[in-house]
């Protein structure tokens, strides 16, 4: 029915579902994702963009292999079993555990041991290390969430709206904070959101997806070297997306 | 950040000066409240006098007495291992069985009626039938326990692994956590609240079925003890070894379940 394909080491995510459907409780299927193809080039960071409900997270699910029924084919970055780094919408911390447990728990055999420092540093977390994530704001439990991401050395990172339910300021400076995180390490990224402003200032590459059942509509490119886009730049290319997509539905 | 970082710290101070308050004031009153039970029980004994009725004094000249000649050591300990045996043999196989019903629907749904069974046979006919069947041997003994006992903890732990918060195993899964890790750092904490719940009763209810087991098919033990003082009428003895064995499990409560519960609840407690 669907297929990881192993062969080759591919460094790009490459992403080609036909169909992916859902069964509602009265009998009827719900299709999510039909002919839904792009990829993703190595070290490249992507957003998604669409309508609220198209099956952004559907898709994430996908990726990440907690969803096996579909039919298509997917190839994540790397080797065959791709680390895959995820921020989810809530951050999924075990609460019983600590907050360098958190992260120490995610990595993998050979990393268990590896000094954390830097990466707690970057963060803003050096103090909060023995602190349980009930103790800790959303916007510090997403930096832990950020922090075990990144720590496994992924092949892919996957953020599912990372951002929501914040501050703006918040907000703001946990996507600083990613960027320079992710720029030290970078990796293969995907990340969902709703905020066009928010994609913009991260992304080499939007992909818009349709409404259900979802596809891609387009594709806007943004060569520019991220520390080159201020304000203005930032507007311009927020008018030319929207010249691009004029007519689409794309806030939730 | 700055006032994230300052507001825990505060409170994680807070809690433990009041507990400790709190904590002397309960003791200070279960002392007190045991203290009247006392006074009250010696009052009454000598206002009617009666070979049935001996004095609390009594009680616990005949509490040294046996413990002197090793008779009260030797016998609470049989009693004391087998409570431990069935208890540890019980919450494994309870906690499997109730794991596996709460995780597959059509298994609950087949097994179900035997769990309501089970749940309703009466401890003295397990107890019976596992001596007939099985002979008077240790073995036999601890098994028609904790056969008791499965039941109850099928159950409570059946719910627990209905409650599972299924996203955390999905992280695990992300994160390739090892079966090994998923028990440990997944399953076991989110049971804890429904394996605490299980060894409290547990605990409860299988000393009392131990010295059913030792007055039917064992030659030692606080129930065989208390068989035989019964025969002899000698209710000084039966209260001696009763209470004994009652303030063991209460130090084993207080000093051991307490504070591993304790230490496996304080990211709870501390998230304030």
């Amino acid at each position: 029915m669907n297929a990881h394909p192993h062969a080759g080491a591919a460094a790009r995510l490459k992403v080609d579902i036909e169909e992916k459907s859902f069964r509602s409780s009265n009998g009827g299927t719900i299709d999510v994702l039909r002919n839904l193809r792009f990829e993703v080039e190595q070290n490249e960071f992507a957003c998604i963009i669409g309508p609220s409900g198209c099956g952004k997270t559907t898709l994430l699910r996908i990726l990440l292999g907690l969803d096996p029924e579909y039919r298509g084919a997917v190839q994540l970055p790397g080797n065959a079993r791709a680390r895959m780094g995820a921020v989810f919408q809530e951050p999924l911390l075990l609460p019983w555990r600590t907050v360098e447990q958190n992260v120490r728990l995610a990595l993998p055999k050979r990393l268990r041991s590896a000094n954390l420092d830097a990466l707690f540093g970057q963060l803003g977390l050096s103090k909060m290390r023995t602190f349980y994530p009930g103790e800790l704001s959303l916007g510090l439990a997403r930096r832990v969430a950020m922090a075990r991401a990144l720590a496994i050395e992924p092949d892919i990172l996957l953020l599912d709206e990372p951002f929501v339910s914040l501050d703006d300021a918040t907000a703001y400076q946990l996507r600083y904070l990613l960027l320079s995180v992710w720029s030290e390490r970078p990796t293969t990224a995907l990340m969902v959101t709703h905020n066009i402003q928010e994609a913009i200032m991260l992304s080499d590459r939007i992909i818009v997806l349709s409404d259900r059942p979802s596809h891609v509509i387009g594709t806007f490119d943004i060569r520019l070297p991220r520390q080159y886009r201020n304000e203005q730049v930032k507007a311009d290319l927020l008018r030319s997306f929207n010249e691009k997509f004029a007519g689409t539905r794309i806030a939730p | 950040m700055g006032l994230a970082s300052a507001q825990p710290e505060s409170s994680r101070n807070a809690p433990n000066g009041v507990s400790g308050h709190r904590q002397w004031n309960s003791s200070a009153m279960i002392i007190l409240s045991f203290a009247a039970l006392l006074v009250a029980w010696h009052c009454g004994a000598t206002l009617w006098p009666s070979r049935s009725f001996p004095p609390p004094l009594l009680v616990f000249q005949t509490f040294l007495r046996e413990t002197a000649s090793g008779d009260l050591p030797y016998h609470l300990g049989m009693t004391l291992w087998r409570v431990a045996a069935s208890f540890m043999l019980a919450m494994t196989i309870g906690s499997v069985i109730g794991v596996l019903l709460g995780s597959y629907r059509r298994a609950d749904q087949f097994f179900n009626p035997w769990l309501i069974l089970f749940l309703n046979i009466p401890a003295l006919v397990v107890i019976v039938l596992a001596y007939i069947w099985f002979g008077l041997n240790e073995a036999a003994a601890i098994g028609a326990v904790a056969i008791n006992k499965i039941p109850n903890v099928v159950v409570t732990m059946r719910e627990g692994t209905r409650a599972l918060d299924l996203r955390y195993a999905e992280m695990a899964q992300v994160y390739r956590f090892g079966p090994l890790e998923r028990l440990r750092h997944i399953l076991l904490p989110q049971l804890q609240p429904y394996i605490a719940a299980a060894s409290r009763s547990g605990i409860a209810l299988i000393w009392k079925i131990v010295l059913v087991v030792e007055l039917l098919g064992r030659s030692n033990g606080v129930g065989f003890q208390i068989n035989l003082f019964f025969q002899l009428f000698d209710v000084a003895a039966i209260l001696a070894y009763a209470l004994a064995f009652v303030a063991v499990m209460l130090f084993i409560e207080l000093v051991m379940v307490q504070p591993l519960e304790r230490s496996s609840t304080r990211w709870r407690r501390r998230a304030a």
